[in-house]
């Protein structure tokens, strides 16, 4: 099994703990990760609104690299998951976008080509690689901690490829097979806040902590997502909160985290010790 | 009849006429041009333009001229010959000629009504006249054949599109069997308590109906009973029934229902379909009071008799008439026909897929024909609006279109929700009092007294918010919010988003095809549109025909429709039915195919391929038949035939390859 790997910027970046935890696995899997080439931005959100033609393009030179492979292409962060996933139907909706796209590709070398298959790590472990592989190579269970699984928006909107759109369920499953309960809430795929906790706060930090506060209400110790956005929003802007709606003190994972904890790997090579809220106490003895 | 001329020089001299069809083809072609063109072709001994070629004046233009002209083929460039084809065979046979000496050109729909450049499409239009031209000197004459009909109907499903359909030719004096798949007849409208807008009873109205069914000396009802084959063709079908057991005997039980207070289970425990799942019923049941025939039957699944072979048998012991018969085997039974009345009605959509409504997750979210049995005098409440809890609900919100008007699930509008919700407001607020709300996208009422009924809402302080539900959520963000249903809703005529806390939520589904309609449509060899269900012949001219003849369709399996609505479909699709009965037979079309035995290889590849069975092979000759009666001419053996020996009338090689030419030719 082979696999290649859009980074994109979060992971790289604010999103460093999800890198890490994320190879971390796969390699613990056995499964082989290879990082693209030369890969650029995805071009996500707000290029789009500036100059639809130059996102796509931006975008599609990624598609481009990752053609040269037959491996899927596996893209972590939700926002590049949607990004590129929408370029490939873009392009193939929109003949007249293709030909511009491929167009300029062509001139700097590179030949786009349908056919790559981008997806998300957490649709890889439940569908390639199975629960029961994960159940088999659980050595340490997460018996007794409670979650609240957050998917946030982009994972199943407006594309819902593996899980659904309103209640989606893949990561529920695989922090059962972890060994740990996830509590049955509402707000699965509900605003995180999204970039308004930068241009907008006031509603921004609001959405963030209705996320937070109902997880908490419903008895998780820590709430657990596959995304780098909503990771940063939740976990990030705990602080800001503080004077406004309260402090929710509640730890924010990346579901990769888990299943390496649950998988025996050290706390340090999943970059537990990262988030601004402490998961010690909330994974105590893990 | 005047000599052939030199004009014709030795052709079968024909007649062209090319129609305006108001300016729908004049508007586009010029029709004069067309005329002139086609007045030089080979054979043509007159062409002609008229303003309305299917009008009287029109089709008397071609009978005079077969007579002054001595015409021997006929061509009318018009319309689809789906439209009018008959009408000119007809006027050809008033001037004495053979009717399928006519060939149509459609230039409507083929030429002016998808063409917008007038010089091109008038050129497609002399193109299509040259080969029509050509194609109709090779037409020969043929004669229908005239089969008798069979009096005697069968109607499918129960509900109550079928009992008035078995009703209305029953007392006309025709011998009808009625076949339900359910232990009852009655359907859908039996679940319900009252009927919009008119809020009378739907028992007592339906019940009688039932139960005429029932005593009616021309009606043989066949309950419990599944169609599994169908045979044979219009005026003529051979039909198997599936009897599935009952495990007792219908002849004998009176539906005393002592065998059910006998049952060794005290108390009803299992899954009572009819109550929607909210009731419970024994192994020995019978789905209501009323139910028709009104005859019990064991469920083999839960009835420990039928299960383990050890039980004390109860329910037979205390049966004074001897009825149970635990040893009941399924069986075929066969019928004649001569023509079939389907009313298999609808399913409602299966709201467990809408998630953000939370039906199945949230124990007070209800589907609509849940509240249907709730509501009900005879429901598994006594008419009571009781939550699974226990508790009555204090707010209820309804929320209309679950599974219609929706681009992720059905695109059609229903068209009974809103009229069902509004009943069920008025009902569920008469029976409890609460606080109703209606989310509603568009109000659609348009019905006899609907938009009254509607008013009368409003007038009774149910409450409207326009919009579409978002989600149904236990998330509260307030004390007033903790322990209920939150609906979430932007609410777009006051332009804010909402959130209402409520006790019970009521999801109005829509009305979706049968689960089981693809299989029903080709068992019966009928067509379904995309959505599903079933195809009429013509969705305004012919809204109960299908595109076989003898068959007709009722009711919901149509398409989406209230009671008033299917009960005046099922009225039609009797009166069609009867109208062929009277006809005392039918004339099939000539264009069947056949066999000529001296060139068939006996190689069988027809055989198979034929799509209603027409084929078969005889294996003392070692040569294919076909039956003239069942073929309809769909001309897949004589395409299929490697040694060319099936030839098809009408669709002969010298018509179309003359055809083929004609177009091709300049």
């Amino acid at each position: 099994m082979r696999y290649q790997y859009f980074p994109g910027c979060s992971l790289k970046g604010s999103g460093r703990a999800y890198e890490e935890s994320f190879l971390a696995v796969f390699r613990a899997l056995g499964v082989e990760v290879r990082e693209l080439e030369d890969w650029n931005c995805c071009g996500a959100t707000a290029y789009m609104s500036v100059d639809e033609t130059k996102s796509y393009a931006l975008a599609g030179r990624n598609l481009a690299i990752a053609a040269r492979d037959r491996a899927d292409v596996m893209a972590p962060c939700s926002a590049c998951y949607l990004v590129l996933n929408k370029t490939m139907r873009g392009l193939g909706e929109n003949p007249e976008l293709k030909r511009k796209v491929t167009g300029a590709l062509k001139a700097g070398g590179l030949d786009y080509r349908e056919g790559v298959k981008v997806r998300h790590p957490l649709d890889v472990l439940v569908n390639d690689i199975g629960l029961d592989e994960i159940r088999k190579r659980v050595k340490k269970p997460l018996s007794g901690l409670k979650l609240a699984s957050y998917y946030g928006c982009q994972i199943v909107r407006p594309f819902a490829t593996f899980d659904d759109q309103d209640d989606p369920v893949t990561m529920d499953r695989l922090m059962q097979a972890c060994g740990a309960e996830c509590v049955d809430w509402p707000l699965k795929t509900h605003c995180c806040g999204g970039s308004l906790t930068g241009t907008l706060p006031d509603a921004g930090l609001r959405l963030a902590y209705i996320i937070l506060n109902e997880a908490k209400k419903r008895g998780a110790a820590a709430l657990v997502t596959p995304c780098p956005l909503c990771q940063f929003n939740l976990d990030a802007y705990q602080g800001q909160m503080a004077g406004k709606f309260g402090r929710p003190n509640m730890p924010v994972l990346y579901f990769t985290q888990l299943i390496g904890l649950a998988m025996g790997l050290d706390a340090d090579e999943l970059g537990i010790g990262r988030g601004i809220i402490p998961a010690q106490a909330a994974l105590a003895g893990r | 009849m005047p000599k052939k001329d030199h004009k014709t020089n030795g052709l079968p001299r024909v007649g062209f006429y090319i129609c305006h069809c108001g300016s729908n083809i004049a508007g586009t072609i010029d029709v004069a041009a067309v005329r002139e063109y086609a007045a030089g072709l080979p054979g043509v001994a007159v062409a002609r333009d008229y303003k309305y070629m299917c009008s009287d004046p029109g089709q008397e233009l071609i009978a005079s001229d077969i007579e002054k002209y001595g015409l021997e083929r006929i061509v009318v460039s018009a319309c689809s010959p789906n439209l009018h084809e008959e009408t000119f065979r007809k006027a050809a046979a008033k001037g004495g000629l053979n009717p399928f000496r006519v060939q149509m050109v459609n230039i409507r729909e083929h030429a002016s009504w998808v063409h917008t450049d007038r010089a091109s499409a008038t050129e497609k239009a002399k193109d299509l006249a040259r080969a029509a031209v050509a194609r109709v000197v090779h037409h020969r004459a043929l004669e229908r054949k005239r089969v008798p009909v069979d009096p005697n109907v069968l109607v499918v499903g129960g509900g109550i599109a079928g009992i008035h359909a078995a009703l209305t030719l029953a007392n006309a004096g025709k011998k009808v069997t009625l076949v339900e798949k359910e232990a009852t007849i009655g359907g859908h409208m039996a679940l319900f308590d009252k009927t919009f807008p008119t809020l009378d009873c739907a028992a007592c109205i339906l019940t009688p109906k039932m139960s005429a069914v029932k005593a009616h000396p021309n009606i043989r009802l066949w309950t419990w009973s599944e169609v599994e084959k169908v045979e044979g063709y219009v005026g003529n079908y051979k039909v198997t029934v599936k009897r599935k057991p009952r495990y007792v005997n219908e002849d004998l039980c009176v539906g005393c229902m002592e065998c059910i207070d006998a049952c060794v289970y005290k108390e009803p425990k299992f899954h009572d379909k009819f109550n929607q799942g909210l009731g419970k019923r024994k192994p020995v049941y019978i789905d209501f009071p009323q139910a028709t025939p009104k005859v019990v039957l064991v469920d083999p699944e839960t009835c420990l008799q039928l299960k383990t072979g050890k039980c004390q048998k109860k329910c037979a012991s205390v049966c004074d008439r001897n009825a149970f018969d635990f040893g009941q085997k399924e069986r075929s039974e066969e019928i004649q026909v001569g023509s079939i009345v389907l009313a298999t009605g609808f399913r409602t959509y299966d709201a467990k897929k809408d998630k953000q409504y939370g039906y199945g997750r949230y124990p007070g979210v209800y589907t609509a024909l849940e509240v249907e049995r709730l509501v009900n005098a005879s429901g598994p409440t006594s008419g009571e609006i009781k939550l699974r809890d226990g508790r009555e609900p204090k707010a209820v919100g309804i929320i209309h279109c679950v599974g219609s008007r929706d681009e992720k699930s059905n695109k059609w509008c229903s068209r009974v929700c809103c009229m069902y919700s509004l009943k069920l407001a008025h009902l569920i607020k008469e029976h409890s009092g609460a606080e109703v709300y209606n989310f509603y996208i568009d109000m659609r009422a348009p019905g006899k007294a609907y938009e009254e009924f509607y008013d009368k809402l409003l007038g009774e302080g149910v409450h409207f918010v326009r919009g579409r539900v978002a989600e149904v959520t236990d998330w509260a963000v307030s004390p007033e919010e903790e322990g209920k249903l939150v609906m979430r809703v932007e609410d777009t005529l006051a332009g804010i988003v909402r959130r209402i806390p409520v006790d019970m939520v009521v999801l109005s589904t829509g009305l979706e095809p049968q689960a089981d309609a693809q299989e029903v449509r080709r068992r019966f060899n009928i067509g379904c549109g995309s959505e599903g269900f079933f195809q009429e012949r013509h969705p305004k001219l012919a809204p109960v025909n299908t595109f076989t003849d003898g068959v007709y369709i009722a009711g919901a399996c149509q398409g989406p429709r209230d009671i008033p609505d299917t009960v005046a479909q099922a009225g039609a699709a009797a009166a069609e039915a009867l109208a062929l009965i009277d006809a005392g037979h039918v004339e099939l079309e000539p264009n069947t195919s056949a066999v000529a035995e001296a060139e068939c290889s006996g190689c069988k590849t027809c055989v198979p391929l034929c799509p209603y069975g027409a084929v078969s092979f005889d294996e003392a000759k070692r040569k294919a038949a076909i039956n003239e009666v069942l073929c309809k001419g769909c001309g897949v053996c004589a395409a299929a035939c490697p040694s060319g020996s099936i030839t098809q009338n009408l669709f002969g090689d010298d018509e179309i390859f003359s055809e083929i030419e004609g177009v091709l030719a300049k």
